[in-house]
């Protein structure tokens, strides 16, 4: 089985931090974004979508991180607490899951993406006002998150991880190193972190991270790369 | 106690979790809830769900938001015909791609053309500068260009020979700026066989039925009193932010 993957992205990582954690076999495949790797042709003939994760297993190629963790649980026998057969158990975790893309996820990669591509294409900083927005979408997702989601439970579904912790850790620590800290004045967030860091494993969490903690060496990158720069017109659009 | 789905036939998914449940017989009470009278941030709503959106659902003391969510709870707990939600590891993962996939591509693209086309104007008085409108409409092409070309290809739904909840969440979507005047389906042959094949296996009587208030929005804004969109004013402002 091949991962493409760039450990970048939070999507990616969810896949990576599963598939590690429970020792699945798999082929690690980079593909990297920010030297615009997606946009190769070569790339292009394996998803026409352009992006990260992908799975490979012979013929069968899936996109779209959510889609690969359960087919993982159905065909890996995984513990049941990651997807609970339990009816309702697992329409909480579907329910998460589903909630995260428009929020969770969508606001907390725009921040970074406001932090780190947004300069590079418009050759400024982001205007005040733009930049409050996003930290502002941020935040009522992650009160959502804490409110809805976790309440005073140990993970989301309750006593147990599930996919719908490691959907939600990994956004949060995106825009961790361009200076906005979800988990800062959040003490029942950062328990559930070391919470998930533990199950998880902290070594393999750490690692995982590495990247998106580095990213100061990203504007460079981009700089550097004619690819990308080539691409700037459509990249606009992630910002209209 | 039978159970209640909260919806307002306004908004897509309560279209497709509304057409599941008549489609295969699942006795429900239909509980409105209007968005356009802002009754979603009302008190006895906020009970069901402090996310304070639709569709949601109500089982006896269990609550549930999220239109694909619910879909799959009712299929297991009613066992609908498994064409809906197959069991076959890889067909349910392409189910499931869509699924991910659209939320934040064609879901969100159609909302903000209804809003950019229709909504907007008739809050602020004025149409929405032609950029940001060509913008829009790009992004909705390539959707919809992704809808053709990878997930329906040369099938006759996203999957195969059956419908599955995949066309359910699609159909509803694309559907949606056409309640602004926005006809996606004109010049796309593809895609239009593939809503009347949709169309035809939901039942025409049901497809429209869900789609009646959709299709009249253009005509129904007419008669609103501006002030009520007041309440909207917050998340026109982010589309422009």
């Amino acid at each position: 089985m091949e991962l493409y993957l760039d450990l970048l992205s939070p999507p990616c990582r969810a896949v990576y931090l599963f598939a590690e954690a429970l020792k699945i076999p798999f082929e690690f495949k980079l593909v990297d974004l920010f030297a615009g790797q997606q946009y190769s042709e070569e790339f292009g003939k394996l998803s026409a979508v352009k992006k990260v994760p992908v799975l490979k297993e012979g013929d069968f190629v899936l996109t779209e991180c959510t889609a690969i963790l359960e087919y993982l649980v159905q065909k890996c026998s995984v513990a049941d607490h990651w997807f609970p057969a339990d009816l309702q158990q697992r329409a909480r975790v579907s329910e998460y899951l589903s909630w995260q893309h428009l929020n969770l996820r969508f606001n907390c990669s725009k921040v970074f993406l406001l932090r780190t591509v947004y300069p590079f294409l418009m050759g400024s900083e982001v205007p005040k006002e733009k930049m409050d927005a996003a930290v502002e979408d941020m935040k009522q997702s992650l009160n959502l998150l804490e409110d809805k989601f976790l309440q005073n439970k140990p993970f989301i579904i309750g006593n147990k991880i599930s996919l719908a912790d490691l959907a939600a850790i990994v956004e949060i620590m995106q825009p961790l190193e361009t200076g906005v800290d979800g988990f800062q004045g959040r003490p029942k967030l950062m328990a559930w972190r070391d919470r998930v860091k533990k199950e998880l494993g902290e070594k393999l969490y750490d690692k995982t991270h590495e990247v998106v903690l580095n990213s100061s060496g990203l504007q460079q990158k981009m700089q550097n790369n004619s690819e990308l720069l080539k691409l700037k017109p459509s990249l606009l659009k992630y910002f209209r | 106690m039978a159970v209640e789905l909260y919806l307002d036939l306004f908004s897509q998914p309560c279209r497709s979790v509304f057409m599941f449940a008549k489609k295969n017989n699942i006795p429900f009470e239909f509980k409105k809830v209007s968005l356009m009278d802002g009754e979603h941030y009302g008190d006895d709503f906020g009970k069901i769900s402090i996310i304070r959106k639709v569709p949601a659902l109500r089982d006896g003391d269990f609550c549930l938001s999220e239109s694909i969510a619910i879909m799959v709870y009712l299929a297991e707990k009613f066992q609908t015909p498994d064409f809906w939600y197959p069991a076959d590891l890889q067909q349910r993962a392409r189910v499931n791609e869509y699924l991910s996939w659209q939320h934040t591509a064609i879901r969100m693209q159609g909302s903000k053309m209804f809003w950019l086309r229709l909504m907007i104007p008739k809050m602020i008085g004025m149409e929405v500068p032609k950029e940001k409108m060509d913008g829009a409409l790009e992004d909705l092409n390539n959707s919809l260009n992704l809808i053709e070309e990878k997930f329906l290809q040369d099938r006759p739904f996203i999957v195969g020979d059956r419908m599955s909840l995949a066309d359910l969440v699609a159909i509803v979507e694309i559907m949606q700026p056409l309640g602004a005047g926005l006809d996606v389906f004109d010049g796309r042959p593809r895609l239009s066989s593939w809503r009347d094949r949709v169309r035809t296996f939901i039942g025409e009587e049901l497809f429209d039925e869900a789609h009646q208030n959709i299709l009249g929005a253009q005509e129904g804004l007419k008669q609103i009193d501006p002030s009520k969109l007041e309440l909207f004013k917050p998340k026109i402002l982010r589309l422009f932010l």
